[in-house]
């Protein structure tokens, strides 16, 4: 994929990567950041024109302290779309908290959306499905969480990081204080920012796809979302864990292309 | 020197196997293993201690604030130093401290500080910690990246409450006040004396610098492990061009003291193992969450080695390694003095909070300690630092004739 850097008007500076051609989709990611493998954007590039832009914190650029709270993302999130020149009705998709801060961009701005798909987006809270606890997680607990192939976690959330090397130790530490504390200002303690009282508002044609074996976020969210958003359509990808666009690229993008014509 | 006997509270009966049936002693540790019956008699033994201290001469009594953690019961360390303003009138009342940035306003610390100099009769020194991740995030939720912005706000807010003597409006991030009006007033003037603990965040030492308030470093680990983050600190006192009283600098350290060095041991070790090795452990995943610290803190690099080590060592640690180490002094009054004489010089501390009881440690072995302390290594001690003893910045100041609860009950109730 390509790499560019933008500039919102609000002057927040971030990495977008893109390709492909056609109707544009703009893709965020969730709290792990963007990945050396974009499997599922990679995928999705053989039929539009995809944009995954790299939330503040998470590239070389400063400017997180900028996003405090829920609205400052998703205006973020707007920001990005008009700096990428997207002046025509806009498709936007997200995982986890790329979907929770994707989907309170539609309830804000609900004029402006085409279509919205949702990959185990954040974003809601049960009592009786708890959410594990991600910021306590220590990295092979956060590995078991995410992922269905442990290796798969390995390989995707350190990349092959030297952890013997005290420079690459405390780069990455750098790198993960900087992602996950700008995550949990959304996320952190209870992902759960009264979304829900406003996805009312959510007009677009919606779908929402889910893995059967999500473990971080279980399924029984993606039935909460079908009834908060009665028009979304819901496909669960069986044996998804919660990373299934990297697990299961292969069907995750068959599904959003279908829906995305 | 001014010596300060400090009591966590620690939960004297956790089990042998704690470590292995339990995966934290903080934040998600089971109620089960609390006993409110016996907890009556625990916290008065505990007061009790802390009574005994002020009755032998030492300069401060010592509570802090800890929540969901069987080593501090104190989730409300004001309700405990109330009840010893009410007990005590002479030394000063160290509340090490209230974790600011959990009161909701903040200006109810203003008012509960306030109250406590006035019943102590201005015997506060009042401590603002920014918190621990275990007791500020996880517990009690604060999103970790903006936990020190929440901080400095809630710090802004006391101090200006303090001083202003209208009401005003505070348009805040977090608070928005449209009267802030603090009844009653501290009797200390401008302020008490400020005290903010820290584990090692460098942001921390500018601010205590900055605003002259001691920096109070506060770790199990004793003063060899102690002494680089010190180091660190005293650099930026010089950096900022401000002089080098070492009352600027605060210490905590665990002190046992027998008749002899043999006797330290075998009267006391047990119950600094049970410290060390069930007290403090503490779930790794609870100690660090991503945004609490700030990233000039992560890649000054000193604090995950020294955390790193930490965890290794916690876990096993013998009497002798921790003597060794440094994380206990422990011996005869002789020896006792000889390595706190070469900490306080070494690190540069004008003030120490002291910890006597630890972890299950009962209450005649404790007093046994605080007395011999008391009497024979205290007094040794006491004038390390001549040329810095008109240096009152960084201690209460009481009232000359204030209340002494003890003699006023006693004339009014004709006993």
């Amino acid at each position: 994929m390509q790499e560019r850097q933008i500039e919102t008007r609000r002057g927040l500076k971030c990495r977008v990567l893109e390709a492909g051609q056609g109707a544009p989709l703009v893709f965020f990611h969730g709290a792990g950041g963007l990945f050396k493998e974009e499997p599922l954007l990679e995928r999705l590039a053989a039929h539009c024109r995809v944009y995954a832009p790299e939330w503040p914190g998470y590239g070389v650029e400063g400017g997180e302290e900028k996003l405090e709270d829920m609205l400052d993302f998703a205006l973020h999130g707007w920001d990005v779309v008009d700096a990428l020149g997207l002046d025509e009705s806009v498709r936007l998709a997200g995982h986890s908290m790329g979907g929770m801060i994707a989907a309170e961009m539609a309830c804000i701005a609900n004029r402006s959306l085409e279509k919205l798909a949702l990959v185990a987006p954040a974003g809601l809270w049960l009592d009786a499905h708890p959410i594990p606890d991600m910021f306590s997680m220590l990295p092979f607990e956060l590995v078991g969480a995410l992922f269905a192939e442990p290796k798969n976690g390995e390989k995707f959330l350190t990349g092959g990081i030297d952890f013997s090397n005290p420079q690459a130790l405390q780069n990455f530490l750098v790198t993960n204080a900087r992602r996950l504390g700008t995550a949990g200002k959304i996320l952190f303690p209870i992902p759960n920012r009264r979304l829900s009282k406003r996805l009312y508002r959510l007009v677009a044609p919606t779908l929402i796809v889910w893995g059967s074996a999500d473990k971080l976020i279980p399924l029984p969210y993606a039935e909460r979302w079908q009834k908060l958003v009665p028009h979304a359509q819901l496909s669960v990808i069986d044996g998804g864990a919660h990373m299934v666009p990297y697990e299961q690229p292969e069907p995750v993008a068959a599904e959003l292309v279908r829906f995305l014509g | 020197m001014k010596f300060t006997w400090f009591n966590l509270m620690p939960w004297p009966h956790l089990p042998e196997n704690f470590r292995e049936t339990h995966r934290s002693v903080w934040v998600d540790i089971s109620s089960k293993l609390y006993d409110p019956a016996e907890g009556n008699r625990v916290y008065h033994e505990y007061m009790d201690q802390l009574e005994y201290a002020d009755s032998l001469g030492f300069d401060g009594i010592g509570v802090n604030e800890h929540h969901q953690n069987a080593y501090g019961l104190m989730p409300s360390p004001n309700i405990i130093a109330a009840g010893l303003a009410r007990r005590t009138s002479r030394a000063a009342i160290a509340v090490i401290g209230n974790s600011i940035a959990l009161y909701n306003p903040p200006i109810r610390v203003a008012e509960e500080f306030a109250m406590l100099d006035v019943i102590s009769g201005g015997r506060l020194v009042a401590g603002f910690p920014v918190g621990t991740p275990m007791d500020t995030n996880f517990c009690y939720g604060q999103i970790p990246a903006l936990t020190r912005d929440k901080y400095y706000e809630a710090h802004e807010l006391i101090m200006k409450a303090w001083r202003e003597p209208e009401p005003f409006a505070f348009d805040g991030k977090y608070n928005q006040l449209r009267y802030v009006n603090c009844w009653p007033r501290p009797i200390q003037k401008p302020h008490p004396p400020i005290y903010i603990p820290g584990g090692g965040s460098i942001e921390t030492w500018d601010f205590c610098v900055e605003n002259d308030y001691n920096y109070s470093y506060l770790s199990y680990a004793g003063y060899k492990a102690g002494k680089a983050l010190l180091d660190g600190y005293w650099e930026r006192v010089a950096a900022l061009g401000k002089d080098e009283s070492p009352y600027r600098a605060a210490f905590a350290q665990v002190v046992c003291v027998a008749d002899t060095d043999a006797d330290a041991e075998k009267l006391y070790a047990e119950h600094v193992l049970y410290f060390y090795n069930r007290c403090l452990h503490v779930y790794l995943g609870f100690a660090d969450p991503p945004g609490y610290r700030t990233i000039k803190t992560i890649q000054s690099g000193k604090l995950n080695q020294f955390r790193a080590e930490n965890q290794r060592l916690f876990t096993s640690l013998t009497w002798k390694e921790l003597v060794d180490g440094g994380y206990v002094i422990a011996g005869s009054p002789e020896t006792v003095r000889e390595r706190m004489e070469h900490m306080i010089k070494s690190l540069r501390l004008g003030s120490l909070f002291l910890l006597f009881q630890i972890g299950n440690m009962p209450n005649d072995k404790v007093k046994h300690s605080t007395k011999l302390f008391a009497e024979r290594v205290m007094p040794q001690l006491r004038d390390l630092w001549p040329e810095w003893k008109n240096d009152d910045r960084f201690w209460c100041k009481p009232l000359e004739t204030r209340v002494r609860p003890e003699e006023t009950f006693a004339a009014r109730n004709g006993r």
